[in-house]
Order: C-alpha cells, then sequence, then structure tokens
C-alpha cells in the first residue's frame, strides 16, 4: 500500500505550512474525450473557492480526481501536502476530505440522524460494532450536532424518503460535515432548491468554522459569489479565468461565455 | 468534534420513563399469552403448531435479516439451517452409530453452529458478488447443491436416508421433547433470535448494513468496506438459521435430504414474503400462517369434498393473494390499513395519533 510510504514527519511538517489543495498538470481522458487538461490550481487552507462553468466545463470530473473516485490520466495532487494521487477514496476521505454529490446519495430506509451517524462511524473505528450507540456516544452527539447545524433538528427522525428535496441537500452537506473536515467539495449543493432554501443553503455555508475550506460547483452566480473568496471559471476542461468575485462578474470575456453569449 | 462552534447540544425530547414501561402495550398482551398458553393449549398446539411456527420463523428470519437490512435474498438459509441440524446428528448421538460420535451436546452445539456459520461465510463470501436475481440463483444453486450432495455422501450425511433418533439433551432433568419443554424451548430461542436482530438493526453493524442495502457506493464513499459488510451479514444471519435448524432436528428427531430440498428452501422464502421482509416479527407472522395452512388445509379441502393432497393449492393460493394485494406481505398490509384509518375520509389530511 502505497501510505506506508508516506512517513509520519511529512505528514506533520506538510499540515503546518502547506496548501489545502494543490493540484499540478492534472488531466482525465476518457478515450478520446478529454475532459481535464492540464489543471494548475492552489488553495490555500480554509479558503473559500467557487468553480464556475457551463455543461461539460470539467467541473463534477475535477472534483472526481481529487476525491479520487476516478484517478487523473496525469498529473499529481496533494492534500494538505501530502501527495494522495495514487490514494483510494477512503484514504482521502480519512485525511479529512469531504464532498457532497450533484444527485443526493443517501440512504432512504434510514432516518435523518442515522444517515448522519453512519457517516461519523465510517471516519472512526467500530464499523463492525454490535452494541447499540447510546444517546451520550461522543458519534452520536457530534451526529446530532450536525444535524442541528444544517438546520434538521425538527426532522431528525423522519425517514429520508420522506423528506423535501431541499432538506435532501441540507443533509448531504450534514453528511460531507462529519468527522474531521479539513475540506469539502460541495457538487451543485443549490441545484433545485427554492429561493428559501437557497438563502438557507448560503447561511450554512456562511456558518462553516473558518478552518474549514470549500470548493463549491455552483450554476447559480448568485449563490457562488456570496459564499465564495476566489473564483476559478472552467471551459471545456481547461481553466479560463480566475479571480475575485467581482472581477469575474465585471469581467466581459466571462459574461459572453456564462450570461448567454454565444458558446464559441 | 468537527464543527464546533454550536453553543450547547439542543436536547431531543428524552423518553424519562423506565425501560419496562416504555415496552408497547401489543409486546405485553403477546409475551404474556405465549407465555401461559401451555395452560390452556393441547399438546398437539404447543409442539407441533407453535413450535414448528417458531423454528420455521428463526430460518425464515436469517433470510429476512439478509433481505430486509441487506437486500440480498438467500435461498441458501435452509442449507444452513439443515448443516446445523446434520452436524448435531453427526457428532452427537443417533440411531446411526456408526457415523456419529456421540460427543457431549456442550461440545456439539457450539460445534454445529460453528460450522453453519462458515459455512454461510463461505456462501456469502461467493454470492455478495453478484446483485439481485444472480443472488437467488447462486444460492439456489448452493441450496441444491448441499441437497443432492447429503442425499448422495454416505459416510458424513448418511445419504437417503440420513439420521434418525436425533434427541435433545436432558438438560436440568426436563424432558425438552415433551410438548411444554419443547414448546418452552423454541419460544426462548425464538424471542431471543427476534430481539436479537431487532437489537443489531440499530446498531453501527445493522445500521451499515442498511447503509448497503440503499445506497452501496455511497458506504464506499463514507469509508465502509461494503463486501466485507455483505460476507459479514451472512455469517450474523448463519445463528438463527443454524439454531433453527437444530431445533427442527430434535423435533422430528430425524434429519434427511427431504429436509433441505429445495421445497423447503423455496418454502422459507414464502413464509418470509407472507409476512413482510421490513421487520423481524415478518418472519414468525409468515411462518406461523405458513404451518397454519400446511396443518389445516386438507381438513378444510376434505371437508369441501376435494382431494387433500391439494393442500399445497391453497398455500400457493394463499401465497398469491397476498403478494398480488400487498408486495410487501401481511406488515406492509397492516402498515397501510393503519395509515388509511388514520386519515379523515373527507380531506384526506392526517388526524394524529389515534
Amino acid at each position: 500500500m502505497s501510505l506506508a510510504e508516506t512517513h509520519v514527519n511529512d505528514r506533520l511538517s506538510a499540515t503546518g505550512t502547506a496548501n489545502a489543495l494543490e493540484l499540478r498538470g492534472v488531466s482525465k481522458r476518457f478515450g478520446a474525450l478529454t475532459a481535464l487538461a492540464d489543471i494548475e490550481m492552489t488553495v490555500a487552507p480554509g479558503e473559500r473557492r467557487a468553480v464556475l462553468g457551463s455543461n461539460g466545463a470539467g467541473k463534477t470530473t475535477l472534483f472526481n480526481c481529487i476525491t479520487g473516485d476516478f484517478p487523473p490520466t496525469t498529473g499529481w495532487i496533494r492534500f494538505f501536502g501530502e501527495d494522495v494521487t495514487a490514494f483510494p477514496p477512503q484514504e482521502r476521505i480519512r485525511r479529512g476530505l469531504r464532498r457532497t454529490y450533484q444527485i443526493s446519495l443517501l440512504f432512504n430506509g434510514l432516518s435523518v440522524i442515522d444517515n448522519v451517524y453512519l457517516a461519523c462511524r465510517g471516519v472512526s473505528r467500530g464499523r463492525f460494532s454490535m452494541i447499540r450507540p447510546r444517546r451520550d456516544e461522543a458519534l452520536m452527539q457530534s451526529a446530532e450536532e450536525l444535524v442541528h447545524v444544517v438546520h434538521l433538528d425538527s426532522a431528525a427522525q423522519t425517514l429520508v424518503s420522506d423528506l423535501s428535496y431541499g432538506q435532501q441537500r441540507q443533509l448531504e452537506i450534514a453528511m460531507a460535515l462529519s468527522g474531521a473536515p479539513r475540506f469539502i467539495l460541495f457538487d451543485e449543493p443549490a441545484a433545485g432548491l427554492s429561493p428559501a432554501e437557497r438563502s438557507e443553503l448560503i447561511e450554512i455555508l456562511t456558518g462553516l468554522p473558518s478552518h474549514v475550506g470549500y470548493i463549491i460547483i455552483e450554476h447559480d452566480m448568485d449563490v457562488a459569489l456570496r459564499v465564495s473568496e476566489y473564483v476559478t471559471m472552467m471551459h471545456n476542461g481547461r481553466i479560463f479565468k480566475e479571480g475575485k468575485p467581482a472581477e469575474i462578474e465585471d469581467d466581459p470575456e466571462v459574461q459572453a461565455l456564462y450570461l448567454g453569449g454565444d458558446d464559441e | 468534534m468537527a464543527v464546533g462552534e454550536v453553543p450547547e447540544l439542543r436536547k431531543r425530547p428524552v423518553d424519562e420513563r423506565m425501560w419496562l414501561e416504555r415496552i408497547p402495550a401489543p409486546y405485553w398482551v403477546v409475551g404474556i399469552l405465549l407465555l401461559i398458553l401451555p395452560a390452556f393449549a393441547s399438546n398437539f398446539v404447543m409442539f407441533q403448531i407453535m413450535g414448528w411456527s417458531f423454528i420455521l420463523g428463526m430460518i425464515a428470519l436469517s433470510l429476512m435479516f439478509l433481505a430486509g437490512y441487506g437486500g440480498m435474498v438467500s435461498l441458501a438459509q435452509m442449507a444452513i439451517a439443515g448443516l446445523a441440524g446434520y452436524m448435531v446428528a453427526v457428532f452427537g448421538d443417533s440411531a446411526i452409530t456408526d457415523i456419529s460420535q456421540g460427543w457431549p451436546w456442550y461440545v456439539v452445539i457450539p460445534l454445529a453452529l460453528i460450522i453453519s456459520i462458515l459455512f454461510a461465510t463461505a456462501i456469502g463470501w461467493l454470492a455478495v458478488r453478484t446483485e439481485g436475481i444472480y443472488t437467488i440463483m447462486i444460492t439456489l444453486a448452493i441450496a441444491a447443491a448441499f441437497f443432492y450432495f447429503t442425499r448422495q455422501n454416505y459416510d458424513i450425511f448418511n445419504g437417503f436416508s440420513g439420521f434418525n433418533g436425533v434427541l435433545p439433551p436432558r438438560l436440568f432433568g426436563v424432558n425438552w421433547r415433551s410438548a411444554e419443554g419443547f414448546y418452552y424451548l423454541t419460544l426462548f430461542w425464538a424471542a431471543a433470535a427476534y430481539f436479537g436482530a431487532l437489537y443489531i438493526s440499530r446498531a453501527p453493524f445493522g445500521l451499515a448494513l442498511q447503509g448497503v442495502r440503499d445506497n452501496p457506493r455511497r458506504m464506499a464513499a463514507l469509508g465502509y468496506n461494503v463486501t466485507a459488510h455483505r460476507v459479514a451479514a451472512y455469517a450474523v444471519a448463519a445463528l438463527p438459521a443454524g439454531i433453527g435448524g437444530i431445533l427442527l432436528t430434535w423435533q422430528s428427531a430425524q434429519i434427511s435430504p427431504g429436509t433441505v430440498g429445495i421445497q423447503a428452501a423455496i418454502d422459507i422464502l414464502v413464509i418470509a414474503v407472507i409476512g413482510g421482509l421490513s421487520h423481524p416479527i415478518g418472519a414468525f407472522i409468515g411462518a406461523f400462517i405458513y404451518v397454519l395452512l400446511k396443518t389445516f388445509a386438507i381438513d378444510v379441502l376434505v371437508a369441501l369434498g376435494l382431494s387433500g393432497e391439494r393442500f399445497q393449492l391453497l398455500v400457493g393460493l394463499g401465497f398469491l393473494i397476498i403478494v398480488f394485494f400487498s408486495p410487501d406481505g401481511l406488515l406492509g398490509l397492516w402498515k397501510r390499513l393503519r395509515e388509511s384509518r388514520m386519515k379523515d375520509p373527507l380531506t384526506g389530511l392526517d388526524r394524529g395519533a389515534s
């Protein structure tokens, strides 16, 4: 296992100074299709960044490369200084990387609290335990805290299949916050939400502890620009423009491309 | 833990009542009824109807555990139960003294259960690589192979005739094959299996198993080993099946290939589906109905002037009707009935608990 090759000292020295995420020359090809080409990206710890771009720009593929769902064809990825390019997804999750999915991947037959509890269990020991959790168990308490953080207290005992779409998206975020997240990838968390639910989402995201950085993929410019400090525009698998939200918003090229201009 | 900054823990309303008071009323009624049943029931009802229902319920429970919580329909549970029964005959006492080792019960019973758990683990290891209909096919193939193996192997399984004279140990001076003794023996183990399954369903292992059922991909993304969880579920489910198999052998004092045939394997599936796969109680409800049908269908048919051999027709019709009206068995039927009674017929709104 490549795990043993990284020395503990490397990791310890890395965490203090290193960037949360560092991508160098990352490409992903599916046969003849180049989904990502030569991505260079550096994200500081605690930084909040939005990734924008039209459909097929490679945003979700970028996430899949970072989480290890699909390894990149070329290039390398460092997570808090540690080269994780060859790591399987669960090893990245155990190091504090989290993601949410564009289409909610939840456990429909279980209650909200059980979903979050499973997410908390997944990154700790005792996954095969036959002993029921007590209410004062640390994991159960942190699960209850997370349910509170995403404003689902009143629905804690509700089955996921009985939740509204917006509540499912909130639950998805709670599961991404389980354990000790250091960096989260949000894949279109606002898709399909009502305006009221959107403002609630913005509240949840801006209320996250300051040491937790994230990248958010979002089509809704209003949401994206309000919850991020820095914006990366992608187009056809490449990084097209980077800058502060205000700069991106006013950029004529971006406006032409993104706000309904003709696509090439 | 991670997301700090929550001022204080919000307390959900905690049930402050004593655990005795928290037991729902139906449990009291059914529990007391089952405990005092020998006071008024005949030996036939205790031994044949109730005893057999509890045993088949336990074996169906092991299928319910895999199918309801794990989403894996296994037809091999009867084979696992049968193996435990065979091992008790092989290592313990039977009329076939050439094969039976005559070891004491405290060695034989744990050994039989361990062997059936190992067998189930091997089955699980093969079956979890498949999904849906292929899991059913592979476990059916194993059940069929086990049936033919027991019929053709004379060194261990004594072939076609199997073992007879397999009796429970005379522990605490009680004849456990008397009507009362056997009734309480099977009641105890059925209750243990039922509450055990219920308990595990809320423990991390059971919750994770339900997570695997609902969304294996997400479970893997949360850091779980999905395959290991599924195989472990087979091992856990082997325990009620194995105990059921031993009790079944004691009940008829014999075990033979007919006990573990394909018909028997399918009967277990029918029992579990009739009862409903959503809750452990379904397995026992299904078993009770199956035993009633199997026992009294002949009398009903003869009373109607039909040939008694057609009792399987009644079992099949009953199965068809239940599955047709309620794909999730009698439990689902009950649940829908309750929900519709709680709705106001005019507005369709929930009247709340009544």
